[in-house]
């Protein structure tokens, strides 16, 4: 995937949090061979330099780092989270996260346009953790956003996708725009279908994270990409109402007495 | 002092401090701790929940954990007053039922209960939870208690105290670094987590072992201490901020404890803190040797389960030069 001018070495985005250690986090990413590690600042940090030893560390991974302003409910807490983002991993990419309903920790959508905009105001790069409307989606590009990050479901759910039909609808209305399934995804098989729609990559956490064996599962979902990318550059057939046998039977009747 | 096997300076008045000390004192060392905070004990060990729970931990920790901790149960027991062996109890709320199968999966040692045999095991909670899992062999301690107590230990079997980082290392066979954190200089890949708990004070409820408490977002535990003490513990995070307890963490731990009885909203909160564990990348506590110095480290939540597994390690390296 293509973003902001930079080639991605992998469609997989993979999140840094949750891990039952940074030993096992390392391991991770060294086999889900991510494009990006996403972290997240504000709770890491407890809001000053305090997180230093594990920002270090992901520092360590060398794999290209997308800060995060998970956790941040407004316009002001997103913009601040992602400047001392910049400061601290040298980088002007932030995924933009600003959620709006502590539940479902569904994204402010409003917020979410509105910090874009000023972020890209400020020369950020912006990932935005959106729903799949359509009409949000456009405010974003016009906002400046050159990605789109909509949820397949919840963040941490890992419900998997949980409209396809709005997933679609929205690959086809942009299909130039590079586009990424960020949160719900659960399995392997929820990162297949991604791709199979069309999507350009997938960001997971909870799913590798929270596996029994997460380095088991990072490698899962290493595949899974491979697969999901395959699949779709071959063109899938298409489901039918009826069997078609692969076998012509009636040539065989003749020569099969 | 007693016995004539070699002299040894312990660095750090915390668990891993104590329990080397101890653990060296009793077989035969003369050992002299020296701790540079204001009393034994004021580093992370003194915020700590103070469970001995091999098997519970196995849901977040590598086996070599429940391996390394399974003699923490009668050590504790041998060598402090007031260990109990109650077993631990793990619940979750009606929704996140999910994580109880998760936890369940990740470890071993529990019996499942349904809601009959929870009110026998906990009264209080009758009619509170439909499913537990109960862990009859893991107990608890209260860990200030059991620091002193293993002070009057040390200082029975010969030991010497001082509230003094500057005493000269170079007259001592060998040193053992057991200051956290603060040995960061040497060991370098060393980190800080930062833990938030709460104590209060509630008369209303009784229970009888610690109570964990899962939930998706944040886990917590409630551990039953003297005098209708609960201490309700522990947030995780990457950091090393040893500010005071947050708005955030303090409106979580609450909102936990008073999921598990609604009496605790009239509890009374007598302390609130927070400490950083020093911690290994794994986060596994190890012993590292260079010549005639020790380094006992990196407990992050485990100092009172695996404090007694790594000193026997030190000892071992120690005594094992003597022979």
């Amino acid at each position: 995937m293509r973003v902001y001018g930079t080639e991605l070495t992998s469609p997989l985005m993979l999140g840094t949090a949750l891990y039952d250690s940074p030993a096992i986090l390392a391991e991770s990413v060294r086999v889900a061979r991510p494009g990006v590690v996403t972290v997240s600042l504000r709770r890491e940090s407890a809001g000053s330099q305090a997180g230093q030893a594990f920002w270090e560390l992901i520092r360590g991974l060398q794999v290209p780092v997308l800060p995060n302003t998970a956790g941040c409910h407004t316009v002001r807490e997103a913009i601040t989270t992602a400047q001392m983002a910049r400061e601290v991993f040298g980088t002007d990419w932030v995924k933009l996260e600003v959620i709006g309903q502590g539940d479902l920790l569904q994204p402010d959508v409003f917020a979410l346009v509105e910090a874009a905009r000023l972020l890209t105001e400020e020369g950020f790069k912006v990932f935005p953790y959106t729903t799949e409307d359509l009409v949000v989606a456009e405010r974003l590009l016009r906002a400046g956003c050159e990605v789109l990050m909509p949820w397949g479901a919840p963040i941490g759910s890992g419900r998997g996708l949980n409209n396809l039909f709005g997933l679609r609808a929205l690959r086809a209305h942009f299909p130039e725009i590079p586009m990424v399934i960020d949160a719900g995804i659960g399995r392997p098989s929820h990162a297949v279908t991604a791709f199979e729609l069309g999507y350009d990559a997938i960001l997971i956490n909870t799913a590798v994270a929270k596996a029994g064996d997460p380095v088991g599962m990072a490698q899962a979902f290493h595949l899974a990409c491979e697969v999901g990318k395959l699949a779709r550059a071959a063109d899938p057939m298409e489901a039918r109402d009826m069997a078609v046998p692969s076998t012509p039977t009636l040539g065989k009747a003749v020569f099969a007495s | 002092m007693a016995g004539s096997g070699p002299t040894i300076l312990i660095q750090g008045g915390g668990v891993s401090g104590l329990v080397t000390a101890v653990t060296l004192a009793e077989g035969g060392a003369r050992v002299t701790l020296s701790e540079a905070g204001p009393r034994i004990g004021s580093g992370a060990s003194w915020y700590a929940g103070g469970m001995l729970a091999p098997w519970c931990e196995a849901e977040a920790a590598p086996a070599e954990v429940t391996r390394d901790s399974l003699q923490s149960l009668s050590w504790w027991a041998d060598h402090v007053p007031g260990v109990v062996r109650n077993g631990s109890l793990v619940v979750a709320p009606p929704r996140d039922q999910v994580e109880l199968s998760r936890f369940g999966r990740r470890t071993s040692h529990f019996e499942t209960l349904g809601s009959a045999r929870i009110a026998e095991l906990e009264p209080d909670l009758e009619g509170r939870f439909d499913h537990a899992l109960y862990f009859p062999e893991e107990g608890h301690v209260d860990p200030r208690c059991a620091l002193s107590g293993l002070r009057e230990r040390l200082l029975t079997l010969g030991g010497k105290i001082r509230l003094d980082s500057s005493v000269k290392d170079g007259s001592f066979d060998w040193v053992i670094d057991c200051t956290g954190l603060n040995a960061r200089e040497t060991e370098t890949n060393l980190r800080g987590v930062r833990g938030e708990m709460i104590l209060v004070r509630c008369p209303e409820v009784t229970l009888h072992r610690p109570v964990r408490m899962l939930h998706p977002r944040i886990p917590i535990y409630i551990v039953p201490r003297a005098q209708s003490v609960f201490m309700v513990g522990a947030t995780m995070v990457e950091s090393d901020d040893s500010r005071e307890i947050t708005v955030r963490a303090m409106s979580e731990l609450l909102n936990a404890l008073y999921t598990l009885h609604p009496a605790f909203a009239e509890a009374e909160i007598i302390e609130a803190n927070a400490g950083v564990r020093p911690s290994y990348p794994d986060n596994v506590p190890r012993v590292h040797r260079d010549g005639q110095r020790l380094s006992v480290n990196g407990m992050y939540r485990h100092g009172f389960l695996l404090s007694p597994a790594r000193a026997a390690e030190a000892a071992g390296i120690i005594f094992g030069d003597q022979a």
